[in-house]
């Protein structure tokens, strides 16, 4: 399932804005006859509207934190013209209005695919609503305006609630050609109304994929081979069994599932398991031994990814010379809830309740697994306890559907256990790059090469992002890739290849900079002129952070920046370092993204982005040993706790430039400017992550 | 299988479990009262944390037998309307993102304020470094501990 997960992810990718043309067409596709039920009233595939005055609207880019449920809802009220407090949200089925074959939200791509046929399907039921009214009052609809659930009779005042027009409108013909407000009529888009799934979530209510029960509910938890690939040679399930509410022992392709009255009789026969595993040929590969053979590969010429000018002669004749390399380990996701599906499998059907970033993968591997047409597997998406990349997969759920198969029509609930999480997840890759850079005797540059060896997914892109694309004007340039052969299952972990590789070209590009007796800002900003909006935030975060002005005694500062996710952002770190032990104070972020729909939620996903990549920074690393990821828990992959949180001041730039993604925008620029931040205080480079405190004293 | 009876959200609760099964699971599986959340297994995350004669506990590593005759305080005791200090702060200054690990800081935090009038960021971090958030709001609760701390005061009567 691993490589249909990639293939799709990647094609969907390449055509996301082709599938944002989807949503356009498809919410325009006739309701009218379809039989209603009671409650709310279909207007179109995102807007429902009750005869009570609700609104419901359909939420179909999952939220995992990254504020979905308000944002796609203010796009939607925008035009709606509806009342805030009368907003309900759901999140719909597997649809291709939805975005299928590959619903889901992923590539910080919800605003940026839902900006045009949100508005539009919000501004539709309202000309609807609109139309509906006129009849009713018997004028011309221009004589009607909307606001604030109701629609108004201009020229008598008369007023007609959305609730008590909801079944006269919903029956009319979808409107063509509405003209959408222009930015100066805004009143939801730009401002931070509360967020609408708050109030579920400080009292225990809301609803995670963990949290599903289905009646006569059977639970399972998963023994997997701990070598990547290794496969079942044979178990013994006696002891198991007679574990306290163990029901059933069964072998799927993935383990041994041990089927139990509760989570915890499940993970207690479990560990009663005697399984005997063919461990594969993956079972020697330890990290020391990985980077030995990748530093080989990084000695050798690799593919070319970018090229121009001869990066290779003008480092020859380069008056000074800048040679690094920087590696980057494996990396977990650890959302905070564990991977889980809850599946009932019967003859006729499968019901799929998770919490997933890309439904339809969870429906295709239903299908497979299950034999069955895929409209009768339905995914019921649930919120998600986090999503990072990690629940863009969809193999917890292929283990998942089989369980439920061999225990049909029982339906059965998969808990994954931290253990697993860390052990068994598909990977940021490790990463490691030898540069070389050449600078002239004014202190230009000249040449920048780079060398990358990386395990790529969803084609090579995903291991060079961040460094084939660096923005920087040198004239002399060679981007190189080498795939190392590795059987660590690897995909996207939030900022995918940024994640790495900013660290590394912004790093090694402070380097440069020493290396020619030029201030890291100043250095950047001779070459960012091609990119102003890079520019822009560079400037922007320098003068936000005082940027070359007097710190307090121990202080020191450094800069990164990035343009990923149709966004760019620049962050500036001040960090003291004391006997090794890196504290980060302060972090002063600029951004721009764009249009702003909810300024409150871009200041929570910078700094989430700025608190996901620190982690990386001084604490995280997944390491091998003997086929096997030595970190277990949190006690050895140990994210930062709310102690190690800095300050963080974001500034976002006002633009009427389409919306920019912004979940993944602030995770890569935070740890390069951490670590140069480290070099101003210490006068060493950090070039392997996670820093330890032996190295910098 | 034994009966374990003990005071549940301020109700009278009897389970009949494995006396060694831990409190969450029989929170979660055999009462349904899923505010409780499964984050580590290990003690080392706080997503479990409930509230046993008061004290902020980690539910995944409590035996349900070592809390008979205890009283025991969910997320979903706290209050029925969203009405306790903490969870008014929580809205005021919408601290959750993704909202998993929220049951278990909210409860921390409330066990703080309610023997600490006014907590200094240095106390928030102390009493809160327990509790994991891999959406990174931190900064939100700390300014959110502070905002409940004062309606505390306020609910207590108290002017500070």
């Amino acid at each position: 399932m691993k490589s249909l997960t990639n293939v799709n992810r990647r094609s969907f990718l390449k055509t996301g804005a082709a599938v944002g043309g989807g949503l356009l067409v498809g919410f325009q596709l006739p309701v009218r006859g379809q039989a209603q039920t009671a409650g709310p009233i279909k207007f179109n595939a995102f807007v429902k509207v009750g005869t009570d005055d609700t609104v419901t609207f359909e939420i179909h880019k999952s939220e995992m934190g990254q504020g979905t449920v308000t944002s796609l809802s203010q796009l939607l009220a925008e035009e709606l013209e509806c009342d805030w407090k009368k907003i309900r949200t759901e999140f719909p089925g597997v649809e291709p209005v939805y975005g299928a074959p590959m619903m889901g939200a992923y590539g910080s791509l919800s605003i940026r695919t839902s900006w045009q046929p949100l508005r539009q399907a919000g501004a539709a039921a309202r000309e609807m609503l609109i139309q509906a009214a006129a009849q009713q009052w018997k004028v011309d609809k221009s004589q009607c305006r909307a606001e604030n659930n109701t629609v108004v009779n201009t020229a008598t005042n008369a007023r007609l609630t959305y609730g008590a027009l909801a079944e006269a409108a919903a029956k009319l013909p979808a409107p063509t050609g509405i003209t959408l407000k222009t930015a100066a009529q805004y009143k939801v888009i730009g401002t931070s109304p509360k967020r609408l799934d708050t109030p579920a979530k400080v009292n225990g209510s809301i609803g995670f994929g963990l949290d599903v029960r289905r009646p006569g509910m059977l639970y399972a938890s998963l023994e997997r081979c701990p070598v990547f690939e290794g496969k079942v040679a044979s178990f013994d399930a006696t002891k198991a069994m007679a574990v306290p509410g163990v029901r059933k022992v069964v072998q799927i392709s993935n383990g041994v599932a041990v089927i139990a009255d509760n989570t915890w009789s499940a993970m207690e026969g479990r560990k009663a398991l005697v399984i005997k595993w063919d461990e594969g040929k993956w079972a020697n590969v330890s990290t020391p031994g990985l980077r030995q053979e990748w530093a080989g590969l990084a000695a050798k010429p690799g593919m070319s990814m970018r090229k121009a000018g001869d990066a290779a002669g003008a480092f020859a004749g380069a008056a000074k010379k800048v040679e690094a390399v920087y590696e980057a380990p494996y990396l977990s996701h650890a959302p905070m809830e564990p991977l889980n599906a809850t599946v009932e499998v019967r003859p006729d059907g499968c019901d799929i309740w998770v919490s997933s970033q890309i439904q339809s993968l969870a429906q295709q591997t239903a299908a497979m697994v299950t034999g069955l047409p895929a409209n009768k597997c339905l995914v019921h998406t649930q919120y998600l306890g986090g999503g990072f990349g990690r629940r863009g997969g969809a193999d917890y759920v292929t283990e998942a559907v089989e369980i439920a198969k061999a225990m049909s029509p029982t339906p059965v609930k998969l808990t994954w256990t931290r253990e697993d999480d860390l052990q068994h997840d598909t990977y940021r890759p490790a990463s490691y790059v030898k540069f070389s850079g050449g600078l002239d005797a004014q202190g230009s540059p000249v040449s920048f090469s780079a060398r990358v060896v990386c395990p790529p997914f969803g084609g090579n892109g995903t291991a060079v992002e961040g460094i084939q694309d660096m923005h920087y004007a040198i004239p002399n340039v060679a981007v190189e890739f080498t795939a190392p052969d590795t059987g660590t299952p690897v995909s996207y972990w939030r900022s995918v290849g940024y994640s790495q590789n900013t660290y590394f070209m912004e790093a090694f590009l402070d380097e440069m900079a020493a290396a020619a007796g030029a201030d890291p800002v100043e250095f950047r900003r001779k070459l960012l002129a091609g990119t102003p909006r890079l520019l822009n935030v560079l400037n922007l975060v320098a003068e936000k952070s005082d940027w070359g002005k007097p710190l307090p005694a121990g202080r020191f500062r450094g800069v990164g920046v990035v343009a990923n996710i149709g966004s760019f952002n620049a962050q500036v770190a001040e960090v003291s370092v004391t006997q090794g032990k890196v504290k980060v104070h302060r972090v002063v972020c600029a951004v721009d993204c764009g249009q702003v729909i909810n300024p409150a939620i871009i200041e929570a996903q910078i700094q989430s982005g700025i608190v996901y990549g620190m982690s990386t920074v001084t604490k995280l690393g997944i390491t091998l040993d003997k086929g096997r990821v030595v970190q277990k828990n949190f006690n050895n992959y140990d994210p930062i706790r709310i102690d190690e949180m800095p300050v963080v001041e974001v500034h976002i730039v006002p633009s009427r430039e389409n919306p920019g993604g912004i979940g993944e925008a602030s995770t890569p620029s935070i740890v390069p400017a951490v670590v140069n931040a480290v070099y101003a205080a210490t006068k060493k480079r950090v070039r392997m992550l996670p820093i330890k405190a032996a190295d910098l004293v | 299988m034994a009966a374990v009876k003990f005071t549940l959200n301020g109700k009278s609760q009897t389970v009949d479990v494995t006396p060694q099964m831990p409190l969450l699971w029989v929170l979660r599986d055999s009462l349904g009262m899923t505010g409780t959340k499964f984050g580590c297994g290990m003690a080392l995350c706080g997503a479990c944390a409930v509230h046993i004669n008061g004290q902020p506990t980690r539910s995944c590593v409590t035996q349900v037998s070592t809390v008979a005759g205890k009283t025991v305080t969910t997320i979903e005791g706290l209050s029925s309307d969203n009405s306790h200090p903490v969870q008014k702060a929580w809205i005021e200054a919408d601290v959750p993102q993704c909202g998993y690990c929220q049951s278990g800081q909210i409860m921390t935090a409330a066990a703080l304020v309610a023997k600490t009038t006014n907590p200094s960021d240095s106390d928030i971090d102390e009493a809160m470094r327990g509790n994991l958030c891999r959406c990174g709001t931190y900064q939100a609760i700390r300014q959110a501990v502070h905002l409940a701390a004062r309606y505390q005061a306020q609910a207590k009567g108290g002017a500070r």
